[in-house]
């Protein structure tokens, strides 16, 4: 047997008081391709950072073809023959030189390339670079001009100048049409023939049905799962990635009353199936999936950020059609958004600032702020849902990530909603806060219907009475919180049933 | 104790540092502590604090306006032409300036929310051209009564006292006609600016864009029309400041105006350093454009040369931004 392209032992890395790699063994062999599973925060990308030498390891080893490998840096990975293509793609590449001059790119700044570019010398060079990846574009074309697939291969095809030995792929499909993520495909293959050992990293399940010849699964920090034999077990793949231990919180379901929010016959996309959906006054809806599953396209389009393909909103029987944020949040529809840093918090703020934000017009007089109003309404919140501070007066960065999900949360309670969106309300949230927020959102549900958007089974078993999964823009399962079937609703997730080709971009 | 130190140096220390500089002059440069002195600093700063005031709204919602120097020194233009050439009443030549600040506002604003163009570039772009258009009347002249016009007639309207009473009233205070009126209309601006940023629930949604535009947007705040909104307010301020020019010099001056961009920059910059709010704030803004004045007073009545002026505004300006960012940045997490 050929000796491991890449080998990692025992490798451990912390930030501060965070472990967030506790000793991870994976070894890539050369002409495979293994796929890297993990949720968000598993660690997926502080390993690869850790090989291609962005963080230095803390503990373990790795070896690189038998030798002993430690990058001190990036560029010295990419010397020794790591070779990393990152998510965003236009890291790869630099977007106002043409083609030819960014496959050539690596050669220019070697010391022993002379003061001047040789033209037609770097444009003979990029052509033999270009046939032997199978690029068919214009090497004088601006790599700008270009579409994100082109530039894609154009970053992979400048990682391969460099005759890697592993090359490693971070979410290269996250922004690639099917057609478009095919192409990929067929150039990984034939990398794969020429003895490239390949790590690809993403959650789409159609992706790694195509390409993986084996799967590691990462969770909490540690790997949590090997799969090699064939045919690849994808359904414990996807339970050894999102895990569902069963939790310690008991919720007493309820069905709900009338029906508040109802969807008809709704398409995401062009092409995809329609969903049809009711969400009732008191009920708490988990909707599940996993990244590309379109549970971020319908949050966008319940909140007005965007439209439909075709079919029905209706809240409370009336037609429901946002044009904008505003018109949403006018008929109360409000949304909590994921990735609060970027979408929620306004850093120069304080407490009462932030939370009051959507609702400064009920808390002013004419156009002037009542100040005092405002600080009880927090002060209010702020006790209901336990936040930790001194005063609602304190800057909001001064407060732990858990309480500012927390602040982010009571800013949608301090009115009645007809409709709550939660996208992702536990994301970077530690445990006892996520507690916190699942009893608190429970015990308000009267008068309005509530839906949350979780990639992960523990926290939509902790807070939902119902969990309905989507896959590939549709709704492809529903099940009752009772005595749920873990690994009907697993094979749900993972796709297991469908046939969907995942048409949609 | 050092974090307390350090706490009360970021806020105070800006303020402390004025009041020392004031206590200097008055001891060293005799005739420096008085009603007249006092008002002839402020006279010297209004029309930069008012152009300062508006740049302040659109440093809020994480903008810049480069255009204002170039608005004013338009406005002043337009008045001359309203009112020399067009004879014009005052009230026309004023309305004809505060409209045409709104519509450059209203332009800049337009192409940096619909058209994506920069901020700095959008400005900039409109500053380039204003200046090229208000010369464009008068063939690049100045402006004044009996100047001859290109068909050969004489511009025989003149400034109407109306007009000049703008630039030019002194109100009694303490002394008889001590307070000029560009100085009231300074303070009068500095107030409701003041009040519209610090205490209404559209400056903290404005506050609220510059901080994260868009999370102010997913809590359904109509982002670009405020955008657009402090654009406007800048170019209306800056109108007024040029109207205040006009009517202090009484005549189209070509050449003048030519520091005010950078000077009320300056202002509103230095502005941030004020009480520690490392972000833009009317008061601040007024502060910095008053700390400037006493000290090119102070220095000029110490006898120091005049082309050292612009040497000591930028020192004083480089010295408040690492004060805002290098001192704020140590202390961690601060609210308002």
């Amino acid at each position: 047997m050929a000796v491991d392209a890449l080998k990692v032992n025992g490798l451990q890395k912390s930030f501060g008081k965070n472990h967030v790699l506790r000793g991870i063994d994976v070894a890539l062999e050369p002409g495979s391709v293994t796929v890297l599973m993990g949720a968000n925060g598993a660690g997926k990308s502080t390993l690869v950072k850790v090989i291609c030498g962005h963080h230095r390891a803390d503990g373990g080893s790795m070896t690189l073809a038998g030798k002993a490998f430690d990058p001190v840096d990036a560029a010295d990975a990419i010397r020794q023959g790591v070779v990393t293509v990152h998510q965003s793609i236009d890291d790869g590449v630099i977007p106002d030189l043409d083609v030819a001059n960014n496959l050539m790119l690596d050669r220019l700044v070697e010391r022993s390339h002379g003061l001047f570019v040789r033209e037609r010398h770097l444009r003979a060079e990029a052509a033999k670079v270009a046939a032997a990846m199978g690029i068919d574009v214009n090497l004088r074309a601006r790599v700008s001009d270009l579409s994100v697939a082109d530039r894609q291969m154009i970053a992979i095809a400048r990682a391969m100048a460099r005759a890697p030995k592993v090359l490693i792929l971070d979410e290269p499909t996250s922004s690639l049409s099917a057609t478009e993520a095919d192409r990929l495909f067929a150039l990984i293959d034939r990398l794969r023939a020429q003895g490239v050992a390949i790590l690809y990293i993403s959650h789409r399940m159609s992706d790694i049905r195509r390409i993986a010849d084996r799967i590691i699964v990462m969770r909490d920090g540690a790997i949590s799962g090997t799969f090699e034999t064939t045919p690849l077990d994808y359904e414990a793949a996807v339970t050894a990635m999102l895990g569902h231990r069963m939790t310690e919180v008991d919720v007493a379901v309820q069905s709900g009353t009338a029906p508040v929010l109802e969807l008809a016959d709704l398409r995401l996309f062009n092409g995809s199936a329609p969903i049809t959906l009711q969400a009732c006054d008191g009920e708490v809806v988990a909707l599940v999936g996993l990244l590309g599953s379109g549970k971020s396209r319908l949050a966008e389009i319940l909140y007005g950020m965007a439209r439909p393909a075709s079919g029905a909103i209706r809240i409370n029987g009336t037609d429901y059609t946002p044009r904008s944020v505003e018109d949403a949040v006018a008929e109360g529809v409000f949304m909590s958004p994921k990735d609060r840093g970027t979408n929620a918090v306004i850093p120069a703020f304080d407490i009462a600032d932030n939370m009051t934000l959507p609702f400064l017009k009920g808390l002013s007089v004419g156009s002037f702020l009542k100040a005092n109003r405002q600080k009880t309404r927090a002060q209010e919140m702020v006790s209901q849902l336990g936040i930790v501070c001194q005063s609602v007066g304190d800057g909001i960065g001064t407060l732990s990530g858990g309480n500012q999900q927390k602040v982010m949360i009571a800013r949608w309670l301090l009115e009645p909603a007809q409709v709550l969106l939660l996208d992702e309300p536990f994301q970077g949230v530690d445990i006892g806060a996520r507690r916190d927020i699942g009893r608190h959102i429970r015990a308000t549900t009267q008068g309005r219907a509530t839906l949350v958007f979780l990639a992960e089974i523990d926290e939509a078993l902790e807070i939902a009475d119902r969990i309905v999964v989507m896959n590939e823009g549709a709704i492809v399962g529903e099940h009752k919180n009772q005595n749920v079937d873990l690994a009907a609703l697993v094979a749900d997730i993972s796709g297991a049933q469908s046939t969907a080709t995942g048409t949609f971009s | 104790m050092n974090d307390r130190l350090l706490d009360f140096a970021i806020r105070y220390g800006f303020l402390i540092l004025l009041v020392g500089l004031i206590i200097y002059f008055s001891l060293a440069a005799p005739g420096f502590f008085g009603p007249l002195s006092a008002a002839f600093v402020l006279q010297s700063v209004a029309i930069t604090g008012i152009l300062a005031l508006g740049v302040t709204c659109t440093l809020v919602v994480g903008g810049f306006d480069l255009s204002i120097g170039a608005v004013a020194t338009s406005a002043l233009m337009l008045s001359a032409y309203s009112m020399v050439i067009l004879e014009h009443p005052t009230i026309v030549a004023v309305a004809l300036c505060l409209g045409m600040g709104a519509l450059v506002g209203f332009i800049n604003g337009i192409l940096i929310v619909k058209f994506r163009v920069p901020d700095l570039l959008a400005t900039l772009g409109m500053m380039f051209l204003l200046i090229g258009l208000q010369r464009i009347p008068t063939q690049g002249n100045s402006i004044a009564t009996g100047m001859t016009l290109t068909d050969g007639t004489v511009a025989e309207g003149t400034f109407s006292a109306a007009f000049l009473w703008l630039g030019r009233h002194r109100f009694d205070l303490v002394i008889e006609r001590l307070l000029p009126m560009p100085v009231v209309i300074f303070i009068g601006i500095a107030v409701l600016i003041w009040l519209f940023l610090g205490f209404t629930r559209h400056g903290r949604l404005m506050y609220a864009i510059g901080s994260n535009e868009r999370a102010a947007a997913l809590v359904g705040t109509p982002v670009n029309s405020y955008k657009v909104a402090a654009y406007m307010i800048s170019g209306v301020t800056a109108s007024i400041g040029g109207i205040l020019l006009a009517a202090r010099l009484g005549r189209g001056d070509i050449a003048s105006g030519n520091n005010l961009l950078l000077d009320s920059v300056a202002a509103a910059l230095i502005g941030f350093a004020v009480l520690g709010a490392a972000r833009p704030n009317a008061f601040g803004t007024a502060i910095g454009a008053l700390f400037v004045g006493i000290l090119l007073q102070g220095m000029t009545m110490m006898n120091a040369p005049y082309y050292t002026q612009d040497f000591v505004k930028g020192a004083v300006l480089v010295a408040a931004l690492v004060f805002t960012f290098y001192l704020s940045s140590r202390r961690s997490g601060t609210g308002h």
